[in-house]
């Protein structure tokens, strides 16, 4: 039997869905109506004056080789980071679920990183990386510039991946652990009497039943890095070196509130506002209809 | 839920109690916004005090709005919601956008409505030229001025035959290729912040950057830097970086410049003499150093560098009452004590020349923790400043800094030829004056 609260007032449901909307409306849509006007016009940054320039702002990224290098930093950032922190994070949420020595403890500990905020975890990496005194300095100091964040761009991009997926890895073991232990018992222990060992379970039933999770993770993942790593790099590369590190979010950060470029910022936002939308349509399209347990 | 209103009413309480209790009756407050953290941070709090303790007519609300680029980006904010403060400190790249907005007193026609008589020639010339119009009227007070200097280590150069800093590029090289021989694993230290490296070298050679006297002649100006001795310069120093003469030191790498040249890594560092507090405050156990004037290659006559730092606007848009205070402050920072506080406890310069005199007169100089700070005076007032020395006039200057990095990093790092990391520079340079010249297009500089 189906329930279904009615309202006699067709008003009331509104009145109480209007605090929501006013939020959404001030810091979701306003911004972005505003981001939109900025993005087809030339704005001077202390306001008076702007000028209507139509799609030039558009031309003008798309034109410009060290936009087309931003997006493909963020690529290599977006996919790196996700496929590191969701191999880890299932690999972590197999041996806890196994219940191995001590795994209460390492529930907790495992989940704790996701509530560091991201310019802290940069901070810390900045330390363990640092060529001089971090972890690789021993391999500096048998072999000169063996590890070189400062200039080289695959070792900066590295550093950033590692510290970007060692945050991840803690939200996606939470997501693959509860999946994980939703997974019913029989199914395994029939297997187990079939004489499957834990490997060939692990392989045989329980990644396949974990896909709805890991489509979602793969999703969740991969807007996340688009959008929430400028912590990451403004503490630890500030973009550099020679834009290795200078990913979508953080160049808009750059030209706009740096320097001063509102209107391509406002154009940089646009796109990258129009990317995180396809892979969220992506998502809602194709991966959660398919995605059932069978 | 009750927990829960009255923590709200503290909270509301507390914030509209806070200023309230800091403003007397009788006093006309107003506000300070600026762009330093840290001990310098403090510093301006302490001015701020000995204003308010000096008078009993005004009262000023300091605040610190993180660093220069952090300040400006939250004036910015505040004023297009119409709650600028006062007064801001602007940083000397940012002057540029301040000036074609129109948005601020100038600071000639601020201090005569309020009454004050200032001798604007008082002012040192290369610090009032940064922040004139073209016609040489002030907008802006310079405030927290410094200009760049070559920090040497005096010991390690004696060690190799160099009794005093190098006056050469061909003889620095000469000292860092003996340094290197001697065993120093550093010997000069570099990062890739453009003011030391590319901007002060040019105006110490009287060369230009760009066209049209660096921007002052115009919004058409177009960059220039990429030929004869600039192009020969950074070609020079990528070879001596690839023979182990110049090391990068970055903040991302864990080790700024100032602080490799403090703890005694290396030898030679190129920054502002505002340091000078720094490598002294951190220097390591007996090291011997000493500013000195930036290297010029022989053959060629030297130039006086060109200011760095900030200057203070006042802010339109304001009560009028409160531009009386904003005056009162501005008249009460140029005495000559207010300057000799201010350079006492920061590296920075005096900005006039009767406070110029005052410390020279007291022994400022001679004072065991202030040796080597009258080089920086030295650079600035080596001769009057030339169209070329007197500043740049550049739209986009930040982005362009960053397009520097960039490039510089490109060409260190071996993936591009120093030539073609120039010629991008001066490509993409033009790109971002022409997009500058756009968003500004009908007005021009005052």
């Amino acid at each position: 039997m189906e329930r279904r609260a009615t309202f006699r007032s067709p008003l009331l449901p509104w009145l109480l869905v209007l605090p929501q909307l006013l939020i959404i409306f001030v810091f979701f849509y306003w911004p972005t109506g505003e981001a939109f006007h900025w993005a087809f016009t030339l704005e001077q940054p202390w306001g008076g004056g702007r000028q209507w320039v139509g799609w030039q702002n558009f031309q003008e990224i798309f034109g410009s080789a060290a936009y087309w290098s931003s997006v493909r930093v963020s690529l290599v950032y977006a996919f790196g980071t996700s496929a590191v922190a969701i191999l880890v994070a299932l690999l972590l949420a197999l041996f806890i679920d196994r219940e191995v020595r001590g795994s209460r403890g390492w529930r907790v500990a495992l989940i704790w990183p996701y509530a560091i905020a991201a310019p802290a975890i940069g901070m810390i990496f900045r330390f363990v990386f640092d060529p001089r005194a971090g972890v690789f300095s021993a391999l500096n100091a048998v072999w000169p510039s063996a590890w070189d964040p400062a200039l080289n761009g695959t070792h900066a991009m590295l550093m950033l991946i590692l510290a970007g997926a060692w945050q991840l890895i803690a939200y996606n073991f939470v997501f693959f652990l509860a999946g994980l232990q939703s997974i019913p018992r029989p199914l395994i222990e029939a297997a187990a009497m079939d004489g499957a060992g834990p490997l060939r379970r692990m392989r045989d039933i329980q990644i396949p039943l974990l896909a709805p999770t890991f489509f979602f993770l793969v999703v969740i993942n991969l807007t996340d890095s688009f959008t929430n790593s400028f912590g990451l790099v403004d503490i630890m590369t500030a973009g550099g070196p020679a834009r290795a590190t200078e990913i979508m979010v953080y160049k808009i950060y750059a030209d706009g509130f740096k320097g001063l470029d509102y209107s391509g910022a406002a154009a940089q936002s646009i796109v990258l506002m129009g990317l995180v939308i396809l892979l969220t349509v992506i998502q809602f399209r194709f991966v959660e209809r398919k995605m059932h347990y069978r | 839920m009750k927990f829960r209103l009255t923590a709200l009413a503290a909270g509301i309480a507390l914030t509209l109690g806070a200023p309230a209790a800091e403003a007397q009756p009788n006093r006309q407050g107003f506000t300070f916004w600026y762009g330093l953290t840290g001990q310098l941070s403090d510093v301006v709090q302490e001015v701020c005090k000995r204003f308010n303790d000096s008078q009993d007519q005004y009262t000023v609300t300091c605040t610190s709005q993180g660093d220069y680029a952090k300040a400006l980006q939250n004036t910015i904010a505040a004023f297009r919601a119409g709650e600028q403060p006062t007064v801001v400190q602007v940083y000397d790249i940012g002057t540029l956008d301040l000036m074609l907005s129109g948005q601020y007193l100038p600071a000639r026609e601020l201090m005569q409505g309020q009454g004050y008589k200032v001798d604007w020639d008082n002012y040192i010339a290369p610090i009032a030229a940064y922040y004139a119009t073209s016609k040489g009227e002030m907008l802006s007070f310079p405030f927290n001025s410094s200009t760049a200097v070559m920090y040497w280590n005096r010991a390690e150069g004696r060690k190799v035959g160099f009794e005093n800093p190098p006056e050469t590029w061909e003889d620095l090289h000469k000292a860092l290729a003996a340094m290197k021989q001697a065993g120093s694993q550093c010997p000069m230290a570099m990062d890739f912040d453009s003011w030391p490296i590319l901007e002060q070298f040019t105006a110490a050679h009287n060369i230009p950057v760009a066209s049209k006297n660096n921007g002052y002649g115009g919004l058409d100006a177009e960059y220039v830097f990429d030929q004869g001795l600039v192009k020969q310069h950074f070609n020079n120093l990528m070879t001596w970086y690839k023979d182990g003469l110049i090391k990068v030191r970055t903040p991302e790498s864990g080790q700024n410049v100032i602080a490799a040249f403090a703890s005694g890594d290396c030898n030679v560092a190129f920054g502002s003499i505002a340091s000078h507090q720094t490598v002294r405050l951190t220097a390591k156990e007996g090291l011997d150093w000493t500013p000195a004037l930036l290297p010029v290659y022989a053959g060629h006559e030297r130039y006086n560098t060109r200011v760095g730092g900030a200057s203070l606007w006042a802010l339109k848009g304001r009560p009028q009452a409160e531009y009386k205070g904003a005056a009162a402050f501005f008249a009460f920072l140029a005495k000559p004590e207010s300057e000799e506080f201010w350079s006492t406890r920061t590296g920075y310069v005096p900005v006039t020349r009767s406070g110029y005199e005052r410390m020279k007169d007291e022994g400022f100089f001679e004072r065991p923790e202030n040796v080597g700070r009258e080089v920086a005076m030295e650079s600035l007032l080596l001769r009057a400043p030339t169209l070329l020395t007197q500043g740049l006039r550049l739209g986009n200057l930040t982005q362009f800094r960053a397009l520097y990095a960039n490039e510089m990093q490109a060409a260190f790092a071996g993936q591009k030829t120093m030539d073609q990391a120039l010629a991008a520079m001066q490509e993409q340079g033009n790109q971002l004056l022409r997009r500058f010249q756009q968003t500004y297009r009908g007005k021009t500089l005052p």
